[in-house]
């Protein structure tokens, strides 16, 4: 097992695995992390696990990890891998069962202290709109036709049936579609189970949050960003649910087989892979494309709803109860980029998987209002705790793979944290804070208390500190809805 | 739970862990079968009993051990369905299920997938053992 003293200081908050650590490494690990933090990540094995990442043919560079990394199956939860396009590899373990998880914020005009009174209707009716909750399906069952559609076009097909703006999409990444996503390569079960879950948050630790712009750190950014202190947001969390686990499933079974045709040796088999040439790796790709496609219309068939809820709540309480698009970003997903290295540019799979990118100001492909600002990145706190604003910079462009943190990253099992926290007191809690609890179980309410993580504000520091995101704002919780 | 064969939740920072253990690779999907619908807080509807036959393949122990849960996950999220008495055969890399179970009154907790994550089916002090991780 990976020890501290194992590492390689760089910074207070950079350090290294190098790649002499163990026989089969190919590129060193560099972890972003303070001091206390690494001994947080030191308790479980998600180092060990950053060391198996760096044995997958084809990585560049080196395998980066974020602040809130933690133990996950196979490639850490934090990491980030880059592959060489196109004859390094792709591994469906090292993006997550979850394909294109990610985060929507909206914004508001609406102050807070004018609608305090109305929070509780608000999550009532969020909860009402926005189904959530283990095996619940949604307002939608698409037929094959429609599926297909969706998985092509993403939140594109979202505003071509009314759900979307062109301001959404414009505040989507890839503008809410990934090209290349091909339906021929998704199995019948994906498609069975994907039918009726779109337009649904699902459990775990997904949640919507109504937050409020508790403080501006960057006046000039938040103000592109449309965002203002003291006034509502809404932060969506989930992906492209059983669709995307179904996938990912799929390939990982598949893969198994794959790797030895290729001659891969990998130290564990959740790490399996093909190379991105070969029919394997692309047969993979365009089905995670696919995946992609699905949860960035998922996330906008959800804002659609969120909207009519804040309709339903504030309308006529308010002059402006409108929410209009921050941003929507991906934390689980594989994405092909040009990134410079040892001074050139070359073409890279970037494996994201619980790290989101963080593209700086004047990469090709941002959209034109955030080509100064630099691209938004939403990062959401534990339950209860803070979320953030962040933004992309040239250091995670040029130490990150233009990446950055996604969350708090936990640091508590899930049924250490039921056994350490009661549902109804920790509602009791928030609800004692001001914070409005709507919860489909008690239980699951209690394995995602905020004593199950990492400080959210010391991660983002941390990031801030190393330069590869910078502060735009901090947002605080006012209602929670979990499924 | 007899001594011999039986389940336990492992600790895990984000997802679950369960070992599972058996005289026999048979008993063992059995008791992980068992073990999954556990941690997923899933009680049974009384009566309306159901059959389900089905044929897992894979190249390996491991491979059967994941495809068959997977299986389970299926029947639960599509159908509706848990079962609680199984008849299994197994070869080196076939598995014929014939199962027994009831339509799920209440699932608590939903299990996106079953990993490969360091698993392994090993011969062990308890007969066979393993440590299947999912993701949740």
């Amino acid at each position: 097992m990976v020890t501290l003293s194992d590492l390689k200081k760089i910074s207070d908050v950079e350090w290294e695995i190098p790649s002499t650590y163990r026989s089969d490494m190919r590129v060193p690990v560099a972890i972003f992390a303070t001091r206390e933090l690494l001994e947080a990540i030191a308790g479980d094995k998600s180092l060990d696990q950053a060391v198996n990442a760096t044995t997958l043919p084809g990585l560049v560079g080196r395998v980066v990890v974020m602040p809130d990394m933690h133990q996950g199956y196979g490639f850490p939860i934090g990491g980030v891998a880059a592959t060489q396009y196109p004859d390094g590899v792709i591994s469906p373990g090292a993006i997550g069962y979850d394909i294109n998880c990610g985060v929507r914020l909206l914004a508001s005009q609406i102050e807070l202290e004018k609608v305090s009174a109305e929070l509780d209707d608000l999550a009532i009716s969020l909860n009402k709109h926005c189904p959530s909750g283990v095996g619940v399906g949604g307002h939608y069952r698409l037929n094959e036709r429609e599926l297909d559609q969706v998985m092509r076009e993403g939140a594109q097909w979202a505003l071509k049936k009314g759900f979307a703006s062109e301001s959404d999409l414009g505040r989507t990444e890839e503008f809410g579609r990934i090209p290349g996503a091909d339906p021929a390569r998704v199995s019948q079960r994906a498609k069975q189970r994907g039918s009726n879950q779109i337009g649904t948050l699902g459990a775990g630790n997904h949640f919507i949050e109504v937050e409020v712009v508790d403080k501006v750190f960057d006046q000039e950014a938040a103000d592109v960003m449309g965002l203002r202190e003291g006034c509502l947001t809404l932060m969506i969390h989930c992906g492209s649910r059983g669709f995307g686990h179904q996938i990912c499933t799929d390939y990982v079974r598949d893969f198994q087989s794959t790797i030895q045709r290729y001659k891969i040796e990998l130290p564990d088999r959740e790490l399996v892979c093909a190379p991105m040439d070969s029919a394997e790796g692309k047969a993979y790709l365009g089905a995670m494309n696919a995946a992609a496609n699905f949860a960035f219309a998922n996330r906008q068939l959800l804002a659609y709803h969120a909207r009519q809820a804040f309709e339903e709540s504030l309308a006529g309480r308010v002059k402006n109860w409108r929410l209009h698009q921050v941003y929507d970003i991906a934390h689980n997903m594989g994405k092909v980029e040009n990134h410079t290295v040892d001074g050139k540019t070359v073409k890279v799979c970037v494996h994201r998987k619980g790290a989101t990118r963080a593209f700086g100001p004047g990469t090709p492909g941002l959209a034109s209002e955030f080509q100064k600002t630099g691209q938004p990145v939403l990062v959401p706190g534990s339950m209860g705790t803070a979320s953030w604003v962040l933004v992309g910079t040239e250091g995670s462009m040029a130490r990150s793979f233009g990446s950055t943190c996604h969350g708090a990253g936990r640091t508590m099992s899930r049924s250490k944290a039921k056994k350490t926290v009661r549902g109804s007191e920790l509602r009791a809690e928030l609800e004692a804070r001001g914070i409005h609890v709507q919860a489909g179980s008690l239980p699951g309410l209690a394995e995602e208390a905020p004593q199950a993580y990492k400080d959210v504000d010391e991660v983002v520091e941390t990031v801030s500190r190393a330069g590869i995101a910078r502060k735009v704002a901090r947002l605080r919780p006012v209602a929670v809805v979990k499924g | 739970m007899s001594e011999n064969a039986g389940y336990a939740e492992r600790e895990h920072t984000a997802d679950w862990s369960l070992h599972v253990w058996a005289p026999d690779l048979a008993g063992l999907l059995e008791q992980a079968a068992k073990g999954m619908a556990d941690l997923s807080g899933i009680t049974a509807k009384e009566g309306g009993r159901v059959k389900r036959s089905i044929k897992v393949e894979s190249t390996d122990a491991e491979g059967l051990l994941v495809n068959f849960l997977t299986e389970l996950l299926h029947f639960v999220d599509q159908e509706g369905l848990v079962f609680d008495t199984f008849h299994l055969t197994v070869s080196e890399t076939v598995l014929q299920a014939s199962m027994q179970g009831s339509p799920v009154a209440e699932r608590k907790k939903e299990i996106k997938a079953v990993t490969y994550h360091n698993l392994k089916v090993e011969k062990k002090s308890k007969g066979l053992e393993a440590e299947i991780v999912f993701d949740v």
